[in-house]
């Protein structure tokens, strides 16, 4: 069979991460967080409910698969490449499995003044994650081979007064110099 | 007497930020309405609403995302003889690098936004409103949510609000991590659940045609707080805070090379930029001298510390004003060749290399340009490419002349200003460290192929016409 590129473009490739996500199931949780989003949207403008349907579904399965771009186009109403085109577009959404632990460190200026190149590269020397493979745009995310940890530089995540900052999946971490990423790492492993 | 864990200085004036590190504060409705939280709704909601506009119009607030727009002003843009339902949106998605405001609001003081945000929604006619976070706030995000509940509950939302016969209904959506979502039609687009490609203008103001085609307020999260004391203090006497035509308090975050950053409140145009970095964040650290400062966020240009400019007064006569002894107002700054936008002071001190600042922003713009306008999408990633060889050492003394070409063939030639945004930063550092990007470079890279396709290439030709 030849490979098209459309399966490409909603492919979820397994990482080592996967282990830790439940994979996407159409479940009475998601009807209901989907109907609530929805409701907040006046009734022909059903679309504007992707973005919250879409965190939702990345904060319980860790990416965004091709199922559940097929589940919510049927939700909305809408192809499912206006749902596709969406998730491809924004550095929030991915389209396979992080670590358990994301760490998203910001690069932008102030963070990198304060040293957050140095501390990428003390989580990733901890977590015996490569990066070499990485780019900003089309993969941005690495995961350490046990898939616990995965690690990804985030543009200016507004706090540029406590540099350098990151995030480990939603927490904010301020003032996270190169020597605090062990005792930063070891919190969430306990 | 308000105490703070933090104590702010002196020379502050906290209007905004009054109850940001303040001691016994938290973010509940109870706390806030046992400081006489929702007193000025209820004063505005006995106003007319075309009143609270004048009110707004007569404080001269100025806008506080970055463009500096007058809020009022803004307002009125809403067509009068209008039949379609009118939306208000909180521009929540601060992303502007070296600005970081509206989280320790979001995060301390929901409630304050919320009744800025009623009243201003009273004031234009908006029954929905939206407060668009960015992805990257979470935890504001649930804040905001709760604190909305709370101001439901206690009927400062929702039906009827206080008996006035005006329904409201604000609900939090956030982005995804992009950075075009505070362009504001990009952030109307990402509401409608599209790419947030910012549209065409004209329309120059979404209060013509906004979300789904209506008319649209928006307005970012300081400003929409600001509202809130006009309405207490009177337009007139709000005025009076700050300089003439830069009125008000704004909040300047001030990070990089200095010993204290952090963020203060400070009457516009009050201080100057010698008392800001030296007086209120403690100087430069030991040993060292400040080279350069972006004055409002990352997309402003760049002001060398030993600048002197030359700006017109009133009367048509010259005068000369240096770096240091700029006010931070809006106008002074944009006379200066900048812009005073969304408060975000970055300091620059001598240990930093100007080609690796720049490549810094470069690549944040070439990440976040959004793809639809040929000389941003390609010009962003051309202007990254050539900075990347610059700190590598790989670069010509004629790629200073590329990249600058480049930076002034996006600016002014783009749907949104995000063209500006990020070719400003470049055109500045460019004509301000020439030389200094230059002592980067060598005349022996050039003509180097710096792909291996352009070296196939090169090889190619080379061989053909032998």
């Amino acid at each position: 069979m030849i490979e098209s590129n459309l399966d490409n473009l909603v492919a979820s490739p397994e990482t080592p991460g996967t282990k830790h996500f439940p994979p996407f199931v159409d479940s009475p949780q998601l009807h209901a967080e989907a109907d609530k989003r929805v409701a907040q949207f006046p009734d022909d403008q059903k679309r504007s409910a992707v973005l919250p349907i879409l965190h939702y579904i990345q904060h319980h399965h860790g990416f965004i698969s091709a199922e559940a771009i097929d589940w919510i186009a049927g939700r909305l109403g809408i192809e499912p490449v206006k749902v596709l085109e969406v998730v491809t577009f924004y550095p929030g959404f991915r389209q396979s499995a992080p670590g358990k632990f994301h760490v998203r460190v910001c690069r932008t200026l102030s963070c990198a003044m304060g040293g957050s190149y140095e501390l990428m590269e003390k989580l990733c020397e901890l977590t015996g994650i490569d990066r070499s493979s990485c780019d900003s745009h089309h993969h941005p995310v690495a995961v350490s081979p046990c898939g616990t940890w995965s690690v990804e530089f985030a543009e200016c995540l507004a706090s540029c007064g406590t540099a350098p900052v990151c995030m480990v999946n939603d927490d904010f971490h301020e003032a996270v110099v190169p020597e605090r990423a062990e005792p930063l790492l070891n919190a969430y492993q306990a | 007497m308000i105490t703070y864990s933090k104590q702010p200085h002196p020379r502050e004036y906290r209007l905004i930020f009054k109850n940001v590190d303040r001691e016994g504060w938290d973010p509940s409705i109870d706390c806030y309405l046992r400081d006489g939280g929702y007193e000025d709704l209820k004063k505005a909601i006995s106003m007319q609403p075309k009143d609270i506009t004048e009110e707004v119009k007569k404080s001269g607030l100025r806008g506080r995302g970055g463009a500096g727009f007058p809020t009022g002003m803004k307002w009125t843009f809403i067509p009068p003889n209008n039949t379609k339902p009118v939306y208000l949106i909180c521009n929540g998605d601060e992303s502007e690098p070296g600005t970081f405001k509206d989280r320790y609001v979001l995060h301390q003081d929901p409630h304050q936004l919320i009744e800025g945000m009623v009243i201003s929604c009273f004031a234009v006619g908006a029954h929905t409103a939206y407060i668009y976070l960015r992805e990257e706030f979470p935890e504001a995000a649930r804040i905001v949510e709760r604190a909305l509940d709370e101001a439901k509950a206690a009927n400062f939302l929702g039906k009827n609000i206080l008996g006035s016969g005006f329904d409201l209904e604000i609900h939090v959506h956030r982005g995804a991590g992009a950075y075009i979502c505070g362009e504001e039609t990009g952030l109307i687009e990402s509401l409608e659940g599209k790419r947030p490609y910012p549209r065409i203008k004209p329309p120059y103001f979404p209060a013509a045609l906004g979300l789904y085609m209506c008319p649209t307020i928006v307005n970012n999260v300081e400003s929409l707080c600001h509202v809130k004391h006009i309405i207490r203090m009177g337009g007139d006497e709000y005025a009076k805070l700050g300089v003439p035509r830069n009125t008000g308090t704004r909040i300047v975050g001030v990070s990089g090379d200095v010993k204290k950053p952090g963020y203060f409140e400070i009457e516009v145009g009050k201080l100057t930029m010698r008392e800001l970095i030296h007086d209120l964040c403690g100087g430069p650290k030991d040993g060292r001298e400040i080279k350069a400062v972006i004055p409002g966020g990352s997309s402003s240009k760049i002001l060398r510390s030993d600048e002197v400019f030359k700006l017109k007064n009133p009367d048509g006569s010259e005068r000369e004003l240096a770096f240091w002894d700029i006010p931070l107002d809006f106008d002074t700054l944009a006379a200066c060749g900048s812009m005073a936008g969304s408060g975000g002071v970055i300091v620059i001190d001598d240990s930093r290399k100007m080609s690796w600042v720049l490549n810094n922003l470069n690549a944040f713009y070439a990440h976040e340009s959004c793809g639809q306008c040929t000389p941003c999408r390609e010009g962003s990633t051309w202007m990254r490419k050539i900075s990347d060889r610059l700190v590598a050492g790989d670069a010509s003394p004629e790629d200073i002349d590329t990249l600058e070409s480049v930076a002034y063939q996006i600016d002014g030639r783009t749907i949104c200003a995000f063209g500006e945004a990020s070719s400003w930063p470049v055109e500045a550092i460019i004509a301000k460290f020439r030389d200094e990007l230059i002592k980067d470079t060598s005349p022996q890279n050039a003509g180097k192929a710096h792909h291996s396709e352009a070296e196939a290439q090169r090889r190619y030709l080379a061989e053909s016409s032998r």
